[in-house]
């Protein structure tokens, strides 16, 4: 749905620039293609780490060990699984929904859920080329400790 | 031929030892190999518009005007924006960085870019309703209320470990990525 709504602004955006301007509107074409070519390596080679990690890491591998009793420890686990795996788009709150279910407590979601969003350690490659070395790898680790806070929070209000 | 083997070299690392988990267990190989397949479509669904609005912003919006909105001595209203901008995406990380570029390119002050980083990654709004009907309105909402201080925060934090000589490599960067 969300997803829709971008095609449909980006067409829009890029019929009122054809209109304007046809040569600005091919330089534009060329730039977003050249972007996207420039990161096409890095991101095909993310997505066969994440079908290996995924296939290893499933939902019921990862509810055994973020359950509603598993503590601190647990938290610390869902906050390490959820800052290596990279979950496509909406997916990842389902099977965020289907772990409470199968007993996970929330601060041990709340962790997941959060270094899953903020945390990305399979697509640091990417990152390092976008923003170096120091501020990615301090960006990340500052997320991931950040996260710690969100899942007292989540645990204290939500649990 | 040769640069693009070279650009792809990880990729192909990658996939002959994805090739060697599938001759090893056949049943995990296949489980991968449709996570990964179901990615890289996602991807390809996905990242199309992020691509186009991002040409566009490039062409059209001047530089000038980034720099009086989200440059430096933009305040709280660069703030608001890089939150607004972050928040509007669908998508994920990894899409950001691009923007981010293009971002740089066009003279936004580096801790807005941040925290456009920050927002994207965490307080999308299309990704809100979902988890809101996932893992509750509660959940949802605290976590938004926790993370959006959390964002600028860390914004903050970057912002002061780094060097301005080290920025302005980051924004040069950027600036041949972004050609």
């Amino acid at each position: 749905m969300a997803n829709l709504i971008l095609y449909v602004l980006a067409f829009l955006l890029l019929g009122f620039s054809f209109w304007k301007d046809k040569k600005k509107t091919m330089l534009s074409l060329k730039k977003a293609w050249k972007s996207f070519e420039n990161i096409l390596p890095q991101l095909l080679m993310i997505m066969l780490l994440v079908g290996v990690l995924l296939a290893v890491l499933d939902a019921q591998v990862i509810s055994q060990v973020v359950g509603a009793d598993s503590g601190w420890f647990g938290v610390v686990l869902g906050a390490v699984v959820g800052a290596v795996v990279l979950i496509p788009g909406f997916i990842a709150f389902q099977t965020a929904g289907m772990l409470l279910e199968a007993g996970a407590g929330y601060m041990q979601i709340g962790a997941f859920v959060s270094t899953l969003m903020m945390v990305g350690v399979i697509t640091i490659p990417v990152e390092i080329k976008y923003f170096g070395k120091k501020i990615t790898v301090w960006r990340n680790v500052l997320a991931f400790f950040f996260s710690f806070l969100v899942a007292f929070i989540i645990g204290t209000v939500v649990g | 031929m040769r640069t693009i083997l070279k650009r792809y070299r990880g990729f192909l690392i990658v996939l002959t030892g994805f090739v060697i988990l599938y001759l090893v267990n056949h049943t995990l190989g296949e489980k991968a190999a449709q996570i990964s397949v179901y990615s890289i479509k996602e991807m390809l669904l996905v990242l199309p518009p992020i691509f186009i609005l991002l040409g566009l912003l490039d062409v059209w919006v001047p530089r000038e005007i980034m720099i009086k909105y989200m440059g430096k001595g933009s305040g709280l209203k660069g703030i608001v924006l890089a939150f607004l901008i972050g928040s509007a995406a669908a998508g994920p990380l990894y899409g950001a960085f691009p923007v981010a570029a293009v971002l740089m390119k066009k003279g936004v002050k580096f801790s807005n870019v941040l925290i456009f980083i920050g927002a994207w990654s965490t307080t999308k709004i299309p990704m809100l309703l979902f988890e809101a009907s996932a893992l509750g309105m509660k959940f949802a909402l605290t976590r938004l209320i926790v993370d959006i201080p959390g964002i600028i925060l860390i914004a903050w934090i970057l912002s002061k470990l780094i060097s301005e000589k080290e920025v302005k490599q980051i924004y040069q960067n950027a600036e041949s990525m972004a050609k």
